[in-house]
């Protein structure tokens, strides 16, 4: 049976691992790398690494990161962060990247996704959605520019465009649970996960494990992102895949050496 | 480690289709000497072939065919020496591909199909191999460990030999054919190279295969159809 997975995210920034709340008053966490290979052997299922930088010049220096990633953790690795076109993407999979994430290119250019899928197969391309609840009128809107710019786009819609254009897994991010600590949307999980077959990795909100279980539970979520709790050392990632298995729900085993 | 006598090389062909960092470093760290190969030439001295890729089947042909490999990988696999198809790199074994009609190399019979009643699409993550047989690939690997899957369709063999090809299954709603062996030839449908510490081992013990020449046939034992 297929595992949920659980997915540590490196927010990368001028080559290094960097926090902060959404993108201000960042803190040097160290060697990308590095993090990443303590992450597989504590039992990360998979590897996100979002480029903050995303300004020309860092180009360089993120493939750089991704194949000396790509030698080091033999998990899965998935790059999002200034992915603009079918070149920029055959860059980081040449690199060492196995999938690629577009957000705010995609929403300027929605053919962008077809054109990605076209080329390197949908399993290469995941659309990453910023999904902000209205004030007024229900429903969510699509945010852009790490949070700051709206779309007027409605989340679930555009879910389910991205898919119908060739997306084939979707990083649904609650931008107003992000860095909150305060538990992942489920009811914005459940309005996408309700409505597309591809794959949902679950983001922002994560406070312990048992938001996990409630994100797959009760949001239909296949994966569960996060970054900070497991940066801080707050909850391990054996004990957020403890969470679940105790719940019921098929996660793989944490390799020996770290459980 | 052991010493080892000569490390395996094992040409990677390399025709376009994304990631090669992970399979390079994965088979370098378990032992082989790693060749990337873009054109025919590049694989004639190699002890083994590898074809990586993921994606449809149509444009990997196509690929293939303007880097002239596709009758070498054929002559090669007919001549009985060592295959692995990883993912598209299985595949491609069969005769056609569903996802978009393209004929592939037709060394295996049988159709790639899409998974069914699968709950996601595609099929992403980790899942169980259950194993049908037994294979030296798999030696020292827990029954109930895990592989990365990350794909819409796999291979179906199909006539008398089906059940003698296949190695093993894995379930997604239906149940689909993840590994199959037969004679110099093997394929995985999962990513060893993204598989952790089995995936190594996996790979591992294919690279002794080749260094045993446990993946060896005679000509006459791989008859194209």
């Amino acid at each position: 049976m297929l595992r949920r997975r659980v997915i540590p995210c490196l927010d990368v920034a001028d080559g290094r691992v960097v926090k902060g709340t959404r993108f201000v008053d960042l803190v040097d966490e160290g060697d990308p790398p590095e993090l990443a290979e303590r992450y597989a052997a504590e039992g990360a299922d998979e590897l996100v690494f979002l480029d903050i930088t995303a300004a020309p010049e860092g180009r360089g220096t993120l493939l750089d990161i991704v194949e000396r990633t790509a030698r080091r953790a033999f998990i899965p690795l998935t790059v999002g962060g200034g992915v603009r076109g079918v070149r920029d993407m055959r860059d980081v999979l040449r690199a060492g990247a196995d999938k690629v994430s577009l957000n705010t290119a995609a929403v300027a250019d929605p053919t962008l996704i077809s054109a990605c899928a076209g080329r390197f197969g949908r399993q290469a391309v995941v659309v990453a959605i910023d999904a902000r609840r209205r004030a007024t009128g229900g429903g969510w809107e699509v945010v852009v520019r790490g949070g700051r710019e709206g779309t007027e786009l409605d989340a679930v819609g555009w879910a389910q465009r991205t898919v119908e254009l060739g997306a084939g897994e979707l990083l649904v991010t609650s931008i107003d649970r992000d860095g909150t600590r305060s538990g992942f949307d489920t009811d914005l999980l459940r309005a996408i996960t309700s409505r597309v077959e591809v794959p949902v990795i679950a983001s922002g909100g994560a406070a312990g494990p048992d938001d996990f279980v409630r994100a797959v539970v009760n949001g239909g979520a296949d994966a569960v992102l996060a970054a900070s709790i497991f940066h801080r050392r707050i909850h391990s990632i054996a004990a957020v895949k403890e969470a679940m298995f105790a719940a019921g729900l098929p996660v793989r085993r944490v390799p020996e050496a770290a459980a | 480690m052991t010493a080892r006598v000569r490390s395996p090389r094992i040409a990677v062909v390399d025709y376009g289709a994304g990631n090669l960092v992970s399979i390079d470093q994965a088979l370098t760290s378990v032992g082989a000497s790693v060749v990337i190969a873009r054109d025919p030439t590049e694989i004639d001295d190699a002890d083994a072939l590898l074809v990586p890729g993921v994606g449809a089947a149509g444009p990997a042909m196509e690929r293939l065919a303007r880097h002239g490999l596709v009758d070498p990988i054929r002559d090669w696999i007919g001549a009985g020496r060592p295959y692995l198809g990883i993912c598209l790199g299985l595949q491609l074994l069969f005769e056609g591909s569903d996802e978009d009609g393209a004929t592939t190399l037709g060394v295996i019979p049988g159709r790639t199909v899409v998974l069914a009643d699968a709950p996601t699409l595609p099929h992403i993550g980790w899942n169980q191999v259950e194993r049908l047989r037994p294979h030296h690939m798999f030696a020292g690997i827990e029954p109930d460990a895990d592989f990365y899957f990350v794909h819409s369709y796999a291979g179906a063999p199909a006539g008398p030999d089906a059940g003698a090809v296949t190695l093993a299954n894995t379930t997604h709603g239906g149940t689909f054919v993840s590994a199959i062996a037969r004679d110099n030839v093997i394929g995985v449908q999962f990513h060893p190279e993204r598989s952790g510490r089995d995936g190594l081992r996996l790979l591992a013990n294919v690279v002794d295969l080749v260094r045993t020449g446990g993946l060896t046939a005679t000509p006459a034992a791989t008859v194209a159809i």
